[in-house]
């Protein structure tokens, strides 16, 4: 009988999990033989290129390609004329994919060549023809909720408002969270303070463009090789645009070089798909730099509205919030997640979060990291840091006192279970770092952050070779190490050493389907997906050796990689190792293989409080990041070099956003800063060292307590930054990215205020 | 357009090619000799994902012509380890997990190893400033500063044993 006692309560002793070995795929990824999208070639295969629109918003009147398609070693010319239009939920993605009427945003697809090289596909892209009608557009969320606004969509009528407007609008969406009665809470604050904020739309920056390898033969099976966050969405979509039986298109995942969230959708894919259906050769398509910026997501733009009002004595008396998040030219802004975040730190009796989801003449937003949660926490942390200023109590303390812990309803709804942001606060208040003193110019900020987490619909297989070693098989791409954690729950479980597994992420032909690895959710659900497949294939050694012994199944107990009698009335045999086993398998039955399908509930969410020093300046407005420090509840850490990365990563991304990433318009509608010189990602001589502390709240819904913590790390530092930057330049700064400029004309407009007075 | 024919050594190995004018040393390295290690991550020169070392220079490929190897010497990241043993860099950016989706780790090798045989004892922030040409948008860099550091000095001891 395999052992149980895991399954009942989250287990505490561990030998393999905990630990830090070498990953599995390092070495392919330090000598360069790691096969990324872009890395991939196939005999016969042809280059494509994708024409994009020039125009911010435009109504395609023609597209002639007949001088594209007589340009020789040209094999293949599609438009929208070659996808199917559709009506139901994919129809925005295929619009995003190939525009239709219009062109919706500068950098929208609306044709694309595969070619017998770069330069011919080049060549044949100028010589398309397309007639434009230059429309008026709209950028920016405020504008384009007025009602004389410039309209995207005719048929977009405001869902979530009753009744539903009779006009349509940019509006794609209202929601509303809370509980309580605000007004009666505010009624009981001595302090309210309400302010504004803005944040700019930040691209998840990953260096590797999207590329792909599509190959359809002229008996419609085909193959597609592509860097994603989630090679099963990739196919399903992909074949529904393109109008195949699921079984007929088979998806590799190739190694993915970042995607934290960008690449859990598709855009060249089908693209690619359709001219190699239509050339009947295989078509390699890479996005540029310039592409990936114009034309795949980056997130939302916001305008959010905050007001919490507290007593003397520090207690919140109530929240509320208006969140405005445009997401480009399509209904689906994060602003949900946002408005369901933005107050999820805090046990309050009286909280509303209101959201709008807005569209506008730019790039379809995708998911980033933590969709929409990073935004809300700029603005309701900022005003927590004020408040607690102005009442004279320590932030840490403060936050303490309105903490949510285990059994507070959330402002989202749900009431948590075990959860850890006290102790995360109580943690970062214990850091040296807390207690450090600041010069001249500079300031502390500290800021709490909160995501879901998420599990859902996963599939692993696990097969046990003939040498006893493992061989295991997920069906998430592994962005951030994920395949050295699976390895070390493989291993856990089955009593064997971490090296003696072997884990792959297999194509959509060799498993079950798995949705995307996206909400932190592959060490915990993969994970838990393997902790089961190993319990699996124990009950099946344990079964091979009763056989072996000639005794009942239920004698057998696995101890510490072993089958041995379960006591002395089962009979006097010698253990037998996982290797005896499998090296007497087909005597004994055949093949032994543990699997596990399911869909994973419980992620557990994770809480982070992060704390930041920073340096302005004065005479150009230039911020220094000084020293950070994240703490946040991993749950179970399970290779806790990888949950660190985790944390310095997320806060890294957070420090851009805070004070240099931004998508720059010009009046025209255009991108102005489409590469990464323009669109400022930190760089290693930006920052310091970020310190990690991983605190360990278990997470019950998990074996081993894990939570996912690919996402909160990016919720606090917006928040943390402004309120560092805001102390040491004396004055509260309210608009991201906080660049030299917008610092120097906050410092200018505080003289004159104290100058005034 | 006419090609042109070019004889260059890459990782101690003679190869000849023939390349269009406008072609990259990072399009030729990659598609015409499928030493597909160096990376495109912007093409501009921003990025350093495509860091090779020219005649002893650290350079972006993708703002180097084929052409211009001619007569060159490249070196890449498939030459760096010593057939199956690592370079000292590589050993410690596996042991300090100096690497997530591992798509900017070939050229942040090339390019810290320039560093080191430049500068074989740096501080961090030296490190910092001469990688500030390599993006990663994983790591935060925290853990690929410490490597190279750690890596200097297994490097700087094995002299001194030496």
């Amino acid at each position: 009988m395999p052992r149980d006692d895991v399954t009942a309560e989250t287990r505490q002793s561990f030998t393999k999990v905990g630990t830090r070995p070498l990953r599995p795929d390092g070495v392919d990824k330090v000598t360069g033989r790691a096969r990324f999208g872009a890395d991939m070639a196939a005999p016969g295969m042809l280059i494509g290129k994708v024409l994009r629109s020039p125009h911010a918003h435009a109504r395609i009147r023609s597209i002639d390609t007949s001088k594209a398609e007589a340009l020789p070693g040209v094999k293949a010319v599609v438009t929208r004329d070659d996808f199917a239009n559709r009506t139901d939920e994919l129809r925005d993605i295929l619009v995003n994919v190939m525009a239709r009427e219009k062109a919706l945003y500068e950098g929208h697809a609306v044709a694309a060549v595969a070619a017998v090289s770069a330069a011919v596909a080049r060549k044949a892209l100028r010589l398309i023809e397309v007639d434009y009608e230059l429309l008026p557009h709209v950028i920016d969320v405020e504008e384009a909720m007025r009602p004389d606004s410039v309209l995207l969509h005719d048929d977009m009528f405001t869902a979530g408002v009753d009744p539903v407007p009779d006009q349509p609008s940019n509006v794609a969406k209202r929601c509303e969270f809370g509980h309580g009665e605000v007004e009666k809470g505010f009624a009981e604050a001595d302090i309210v303070i309400e302010r504004s904020f803005r944040t700019e739309a930040s691209h998840q920056g990953y260096i590797e463009p999207h590329a792909c390898l599509a190959s359809v033969g002229a008996d419609g099976q085909g193959e597609l090789w592509c860097c994603t966050q989630g090679h099963f969405m990739v196919r399903d979509t992909c074949a529904a645009l393109l109008g195949m039986d699921v079984s007929r298109l088979r998806v590799i995942a190739s190694e993915i070089g970042g995607g934290f969230g960008g690449k859990t959708t598709v855009f060249i894919e089908p693209v690619a798909l359709t001219l190699s259906r239509k050339a009947g050769r295989p078509v390699k398509l890479v996005m540029t730099r310039d592409e990936v910026f114009r034309a795949s997501g980056p997130t939302a733009s916001t305008s959010v509205w905050v007001r919490i009002g507290v007593t003397k004595d520090g207690r919140i008396t109530a929240g509320e919030a208006v969140l405005k998040y445009q997401g480009g030219a399509f209904a689906g802004s994060p602003v949900e997640p946002g408005a369901m975040t933005a107050f999820a730190c805090y046990d309050l009796e009286n909280v509303r979060a209101i959201g709008y989801d807005v569209v506008t003449n730019r790039p379809k937003q995708a998911a980033y990291r933590a969709p929409g949660a990073p935004m809300a926490a700029f603005a309701v942390e900022s005003v927590v840091a004020e408040l607690a200023d102005r009442i004279g109590m320590d932030p840490i303390e403060f936050r303490l006192k309105n903490a949510s812990r285990e059994g507070t309803r959330s402002a989202y709804g749900p009431t948590f279970g075990p959860i850890g942001l006290v102790e995360t606060l109580k943690a970062a208040k214990a850091h040296p770092h807390y207690s450090a003193p600041l010069g001249n110019n500079q300031g502390r900020g500290v800021a709490s952050g909160f995501w879901f987490n998420f599990g859902g619909q996963t599939c692993v297989s696990l097969n046990i070779n003939i040498d006893g070693t493992v061989g295991l098989a997920v069906g998430t791409p592994d962005i951030g190490g994920s395949r050295a954690s699976m390895c070390l729950m493989a291993a856990e479980e089955l009593g064997i050493e971490y090296d003696r597994v072997r884990v792959i992420v297999a194509d959509t032909s060799s498993l079950g389907f798995n949705d995307v690895t996206d909400g932190s959710r592959v060490t915990f659900a993969s994970g838990m997906a393997t902790i089961q497949a190993a319990r699996d294939a124990v009950k099946k050694l344990c079964a091979r050796a009763a056989r072996m012994w000639d005794i009942p199944e239920d004698a057998v107990v696995w101890e510490g990689g072993y089958a041995k009698p379960a006591g002395a009335n089962a009979g006097d045999f010698q253990p037998l190792s996982l290797r005896d086993i499998a090296a007497a398998a087909a005597k004994t039955g055949g093949p032994i293989a543990g699997h596990w399908e399911f869909n994973a509930e419980n992620a557990g969410p994770s809480f982070a409080t992060h704390i930041v020093d920073a340096e302005v300046d004065p005479e150009t407005g230039r911020t220094s990041i000084l020293r950070y420090t994240v703490v946040q509840d991993a749950g179970k850490a399970v290779h806790p070099s990888y949950v660190e990365g985790q944390f310095q990563g997320g806060a890294a991304q957070g420090i851009g956003w805070a004070l240099n990433e931004e998508y720059i318009y010009g009046a025209d509608g255009k991108l102005q800063n489409p590469g990464f010189l323009d669109y400022r990602m930190p760089v290693a001589s930006d920052l310091p060292m970020i310190d990690t502390v991983i605190v360990e709240v278990p997470n019950p819904g998990h074996p081993y307590g894990v939570r996912g913590v690919g996402e909160t790390s990016i919720v606090p530092p917006l928040a943390a930054v402004a309120n560092a930057v805001s102390a040491a330049a004396g004055v509260r700064l309210t608009s991201l990215p906080m660049s030299p400029p917008k610092i120097l004309a906050a410092l200018e407009a505080e003289k004159g205020a104290q100058a005034a007075e | 357009m006419a090609g042109h024919h070019v004889s260059t050594t890459i990782n101690g190995d003679a190869f000849e090619f023939v390349c269009e004018p406008d072609e990259t040393l990072l399009d030729v390295l990659r598609d015409r000799l499928s030493l597909t290690g160096s990376k495109e991550g912007c093409g501009t020169g921003d990025c350093g994902a495509c860091s090779v070392i020219l005649d002893g220079r650290l350079v972006c490929s993708c703002l180097v012509l084929g052409a211009e190897a001619e007569g060159r010497t490249i070196a890449t990241i498939e030459g760096m380890a010593d057939g199956d043993r690592l370079h000292p860099l590589q050993r410690k950016f596996l042991e300090h997990a100096a690497l997530q989706c591992g798509i900017c780790t070939p050229g942040i090798l090339v390019a810290a190893k320039a560093l080191l045989e430049k500068h074989p004892d740096p501080s961090e922030t030296e490190i910092r400033y001469w990688l500030a040409g390599n993006l990663c948008r994983c790591t935060g860099y925290d853990k690929i500063v410490r490597a190279v550091l750690d890596a200097a000095a297994e490097i700087r001891e094995g002299r001194d044993a030496a």
